[in-house]
């Protein structure tokens, strides 16, 4: 088995989450039912700045979607990733040629050569994690559903 | 402090580094944080049936499962989610989704995956209920259902069908304390992709974790143990959420839902599907939610889950030992006793013990089976198991009663039969309550025997 502890850290996810404000998602798509989706409009919901990168599309979301990332014309503090895992080091090096805060890659997007090379390239990495999943776990409302969020705390957090 | 937990502390909540609890921790606090609005360090009730939405937006997106959100406590309930966490957590589950009662749970996971014209195969060594429940709501549903003698594992294998679905067992079967050889089983399972389904009612969380043995789905009567405290019926369903019900056998899970606007629950929400099928489907369309105020009593049980097991099987060795030297005793079923034929699959996957329930025979059968129970007053005479008070019936005429005598034989239950749910009490004081019913049995067997 492949050792990805290292990308699935929770006091990284904890920061990236919570220090991020603009997410590039690349891969995103247009249909409201599948799982990019779903991610998209969560993460808007809650606040972050969402910007498609997905080259057959015009608009999603009511955002102007990208063909690459490096068509993004502002700062990305996270990018996220719903592609194939082979497609992962292309997009790792263009999350280092833009400066991306982090790169965030979903379930099943493995690619330890691609993780290595954006770290190498000064860009944090997390990955086989879905982003909405762990922003549930720590900031929102995933145990409303009587998710297992494996969270044990005491302290007494601010309103959801 | 390492690197990313002061990035994370400077302006962010507190940040909560990778730590593995123990379980007596997690039966305290796991699903639970102080309440953000009012700093309540209990669980509140949250006695409501409904929830205002902040705007027609989020409202929306909580009806479209876009967003985690309370609608209407028939489908979620803050309180009751504490409850379905804490079992997830100590299970080892993705999410467990709580019901009005076990058997509730068990209907709800089954249907869940199950189309008309599938089958099912369940091991024969079942509470009776149970046994009905898969016998005739099948049948309705036009399932097929094949009993098989748990402990063959020939027979699980060879029972499989192109149309099965589902393998169902209880970790300890009630009442001849048949132990599950969960490991192979699941195995077995696995080979042709389908689910197995396990009551683990018998062995709580603390004693066995079937999801650990290769388990994708584990039910409990709450009822029972996890509450402990006999005064209130529910039932919940965690699941492992790695069972790949993409594989082609479980279109119901995997393609497009008619019930649910074309939603495709395992590819939009991955290990989460299914419990969130159960949830926003099944539990949705047959409605048997549990209440708040019933999950908080759950809730002040399970935190002293690990104690009352712990104190639940000293008792029973104890009173199974009793009965193993007692000559109006026979057929002590306790899978903890060294004699057991069960004993190598206890160490394997209850090495805390086998739980406190059991069954023996009483000298006489029926008749003597009945002074038994008539000659107590300590143990409580009932049809239930899993109180801390120790309880005690005659299966024959009571929870196994609708069972043919070949059903009967292969649930484990004679004429004779008597089953112990062993409680938390002083133990000299349930052996001396039990020496003197069988006075009362002794008794009655001689005036039997006497020439007229
Ligand atoms: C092993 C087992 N499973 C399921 C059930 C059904 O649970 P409930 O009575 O909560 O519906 C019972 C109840 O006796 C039981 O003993």
């Amino acid at each position: 088995m492949t050792d990805l502890t290292r990308y699935q850290d929770p006091l990284r996810i904890q920061r990236v989450l919570n220090t991020a404000r603009t997410i590039a998602v690349v891969g995103l798509s247009n249909n409201e039912l599948r799982a990019s989706y779903f991610v998209g409009y969560y993460l808007r919901r809650h606040g972050y700045r969402v910007i498609p990168v997905n080259p057959r599309a015009k608009e999603i979301l009511g955002e102007t979607s990208y063909p690459s990332l490096l068509d993004v014309p502002e700062k990305v503090d996270i990018v996220n990733v719903f592609r194939a895992p082979d497609a992962l080091p292309g997009i790792a090096e263009e999350a280092v040629r833009i400066g991306a805060g982090s790169l965030w890659a979903q379930f099943g997007v493995i690619n330890l050569d691609a993780a290595r090379a954006a770290e190498d390239g000064g860009v944090p990495v997390v990955m086989d994690r879905c982003i909405k999943v762990e922003h549930a776990r720590y900031v929102g409302r995933m145990h409303w559903l009587g998710f297992n969020t494996q969270r044990i705390t005491s302290v007494r957090a601010g309103l959801q | 402090m390492s690197e990313e937990e002061e990035q994370v502390t400077n302006d962010s909540p507190r940040a909560e580094p990778e730590h593995e609890f123990g379980f007596e921790t997690r039966q305290l606090h796991a699903g639970q944080r102080p309440d953000p609005n009012t700093g309540a360090r209990a669980v509140p009730i949250f006695q409501t049936t409904s929830y205002v939405f902040e705007d027609p937006e989020s409202a929306a997106a909580y009806f479209n499962l876009q967003e985690y959100g309370n609608t209407y406590s028939r489908i979620m309930n803050p309180t009751v989610a504490v409850f379905e966490e804490r079992v997830a957590n100590l299970e080892g589950a993705a999410g467990a989704v709580a019901f009005a009662s076990g058997i509730a749970a068990q209907a709800a996971a089954l249907f869940t995956l199950l189309e008309p014209g599938d089958h099912v195969v369940s091991s024969s060594a079942l509470y009776g209920g149970t046994v009905n429940q898969l016998k005739h709501l099948l049948r309705k549903m036009n399932v097929e259902l094949t009993w098989v003698d748990p402990d063959d594992l020939d027979a699980w294998r060879g029972a499989v069908r192109p149309e099965t679905k589902a393998f169902f067992a209880e970790t300890i079967g009630n009442p001849a304390g048949n132990v599950l050889d969960i490991e192979p089983v699941a195995a077995i399972a696995h080979e042709h992709g389908v689910p197995l389904l396990v009551d683990n009612t018998f062995a709580t969380p603390y004693l066995c974790r079937p999801i650990e043995w290769g388990a994708d789905i584990v039910i409990h009567s709450a009822t029972k143990f996890l509450g402990g405290h006999g005064t209130s019926i529910g039932g919940v369903v965690a699941e492992a959420g790695t069972f790949d019900w993409s594989n082609g056998r479980f279109p119901v899970v995997a393609d497009p839902s008619p019930a649910y606007h074309g939603l495709q629950f395992h590819e939009t929400f991955g290990m989460y599907g299914y419990l969130m099928k159960l949830r926003a489907e099944t539990l949705r369309d047959l409605g048997g939610a549990l209440s708040p105020f019933n999950a908080f009593l759950f809730l002040q049980g399970m935190e002293t889950l690990s104690l009352r097991m712990e104190r639940h099987v000293t008792n029973a060795r104890r009173v199974a030992e009793f009965l193993q030297g007692h000559e109006l005793a026979s057929k002590v079923s306790y899978p903890g006793l060294p004699s057991s034929r069960y004993r190598p699959l206890v160490d394997k996957y209850l090495p805390g013990g086998p739980g406190a329930v059991f069954s023996f025979d009483v000298a006489g059968g029926r008749a003597g089976g009945q002074a038994l129970i008539r000659g107590v007053n300590l143990w409580s005479h009932l049809a239930n198991v899993g109180d801390a008070k120790s309880l005690i019936i005659h299966p024959a005429s009571t929870t196994h009663r609708q069972l043919g005598d070949e059903e009967l034989a292969a649930a484990g239950v004679g004429p004779g039969t008597v089953r112990l749910s062993v409680g938390t009490e002083s133990v000299d004081d349930l052996l001396w309550d039990l020496e003197r019913g069988f006075a009362n049995v002794a008794a009655t067997l001689e005036k039997e025997s006497a020439p007229a």
